[in-house]
């Protein structure tokens, strides 16, 4: 029973991480039509600035706040430069730039940093509590599901209660009929990349001090872990994303606990092929398709 | 009334990659009044309006808005200059609720109070929406849609409206009640309406002048009355 109790927090504290992880999934695809492939390697080398500037101040809450922005910039950036440019005449033109750009910042971050496992430090105790003898949840298991709930909260309000986010969502939907209503569709991307990119950030500072440290793979796993949650909630979907990315952790979590660490990537592949297979929508589609 | 053309159109060229659909089109509109654009399907209506807001480039010609040349100006920059298109069909943003695709047509405003009192005055104006503010864009019937359409270009509080088959689907009594507030709009508040319309006879009862469309070309422009009155001029150009 204490078994069950530790996997299930450690399943939601790492199902956070896939759910911010999968949001940001979700919120380019809203806005571009596209997988963001490069994500996991733009989380890395916005971690790496952040741990950066985590050993250049000695503060952890500056080194997050450092990679937050430092994924708000990397994200316009790749918006600005790069993704504008890829016409959408071939739908894998998009997958090919993006998995060129995380082949150059792999290497970039090979070149700079180096290749080696790199410690990553944490703001709080990973020790799992012992709370009436059962040793359940680690404070900074609190901290990663705390921080991603509130970012989630944030970002709900960002765009159902504030200009920007109706302009956004309208960009997403109808850009033509917001250009003719003023609103700059081309910038409202722009930050919808920013935004997801940020997210990424703070799902990358969260779970590599979770995993070996820091290391230009380390989040390879997270991205194909979360694209799963992102699918199982359905692209469109950030409320699917969210439970998605909790789910995938909880099941996530029991395999391993139960059957191994052997059989993880077994079971994030029959996860994906099953939701694929039995409602390819995701779990959130909905059923009313636009119609004129 | 005004004589000064609020739109003028000089031999305006377009098309879709090398195939031309408009060809040298010319016309003029003055302030305050209505042009119905009429013509069969395909004719090129829609493509008139899309090249005249910017959504296609034109080939050749150009457009004169309000004095300003509008091939200068962004498709997004065209609300700020009082230049509304409501297009053909999917006028709205299905995936919002009412309200919020009225607050998007506000959303451009300097002058919030008046966004809001504008908005206010879209929901006199159409009872139906008022009653379904915060349903989503897909529940609405066609009538309410494109009222919905309509009363979001009016509160960016236009010069001039560009009106792609608003009867498109619709009851003849909605579409009376739109063809009539469009005239009331014209009179009262001096705004200006290029309507593009296949329902001609519904078009021509409000319109100042009637402008027939054929394979791309403007055939003949003239007063509305004289359209909807001289047989023989009906019998050539509008088939009835
Ligand atoms: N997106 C498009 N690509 C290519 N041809 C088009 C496109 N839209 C319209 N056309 C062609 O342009 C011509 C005029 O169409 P349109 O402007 O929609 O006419 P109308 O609005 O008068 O019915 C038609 O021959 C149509 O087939
Ligand atoms: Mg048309």
């Amino acid at each position: 029973m204490d078994r069950f109790l530790f996997l299930t927090f450690d399943g939601l504290s790492t199902g956070a991480v896939y759910a911010a992880f999968a949001l940001a999934l979700v919120l380019i695809w809203r806005a571009a039509r596209l997988v963001n492939f490069a994500q996991g390697a733009m989380a890395v080398a916005t971690a790496y600035v952040g741990y950066a500037v985590v050993s250049a101040t000695g503060s952890y809450w500056l080194g997050l706040g450092a990679a937050v922005l430092a994924g708000l910039a990397l994200g316009a950036l790749v918006e600005r430069v790069l993704m504008r440019f890829v016409g959408h005449a071939n739908p894998l033109g998009d997958v090919i730039v993006a998995l060129g750009l995380v082949l150059l910042i792999q290497a970039v971050l090979g070149m700079v940093f180096g290749s080696e496992y790199r410690p990553a430090t944490v703001p709080f105790d990973t020790d799992a509590l012992s709370v009436g003898g059962i040793a359940a949840v680690s404070p900074y298991d609190l901290w990663v599901f705390g921080a991603v709930m509130v970012v989630v909260v944030l970002l709900a309000l960002l765009f159902t209660r504030t200009p920007i986010g109706l302009r956004m969502r309208a960009s997403a939907f109808a850009p033509e009929v917001s250009r003719l209503l003023g609103v700059n569709v081309g910038r409202m991307l722009t930050v919808g990349w920013a935004l997801a990119a940020a997210v990424g950030a703070l799902a990358g500072m969260l779970v590599i001090p979770t995993g070996l440290g820091l290391h230009p793979h380390a989040m390879d796993m997270v991205f194909v872990v979360a694209f799963t949650a992102a699918v199982v909630g359905g692209l469109d979907s950030p409320a699917g994303a969210v439970v998605g990315g909790l789910l995938v952790g909880l099941i996530l979590s029991y395999v391993t606990g139960y059957l191994g660490p052997d059989t993880t990537p077994l079971a994030v592949l029959v996860l994906l092929l099953t939701v694929l297979l039995v409602r390819p929508g995701g779990l959130f589609s909905s059923v009313k398709a636009r119609h004129v | 009334m005004s004589v000064d053309p609020i739109l003028q159109v000089d031999g305006l060229s377009a098309g879709y990659g090398p195939v031309p659909v408009l060809r040298e089109v010319t016309l003029s509109v003055p302030a305050g009044t209505i042009a119905a654009v009429l013509g069969a399907n395909g004719a090129g209506k829609t493509t008139l309006l899309r090249t005249l807001s910017g959504l296609l480039r034109p080939t050749g010609g150009r457009v004169l808005f309000d004095g300003a040349d509008l091939r200068a100006v962004r498709v997004e920059g065209l609300v700020r200059r009082g230049l509304a298109h409501v297009p053909e069909g999917r006028g709205i943003v299905a995936e919002l609720t009412v309200d919020e695709n009225l607050r998007l047509g506000g959303l451009w405003r300097r002058d919030r109070a008046d966004a809001r009192l504008a908005q206010d005055e879209v929901y006199q104006l159409f009872e139906p929406l008022a009653r379904r503010r915060r349903h989503a864009g897909h529940q609405l019937s066609g009538g309410e849609r494109q009222m919905l359409a309509l009363g979001r270009a009016l509160i960016g509080r236009p010069k001039l409206l560009l009106l792609d088959e608003p009867s498109l689907g619709l009851a003849p009594r909605v579409t009376a009640q739109i063809m009539a507030l469009l005239r009331r709009l014209c009179d009262s508040e001096g705004l200006t309406v290029l309507l593009v319309e296949q329902n001609v006879r519904s078009a021509l009862a409000v319109a100042d002048q009637g402008v027939v469309m054929s394979l791309g070309r403007v055939v003949m422009a003239t007063g509305a009355a004289q359209l909807r009155d001289d047989e023989k001029l009906r019998h050539a150009y509008l088939g009835f």
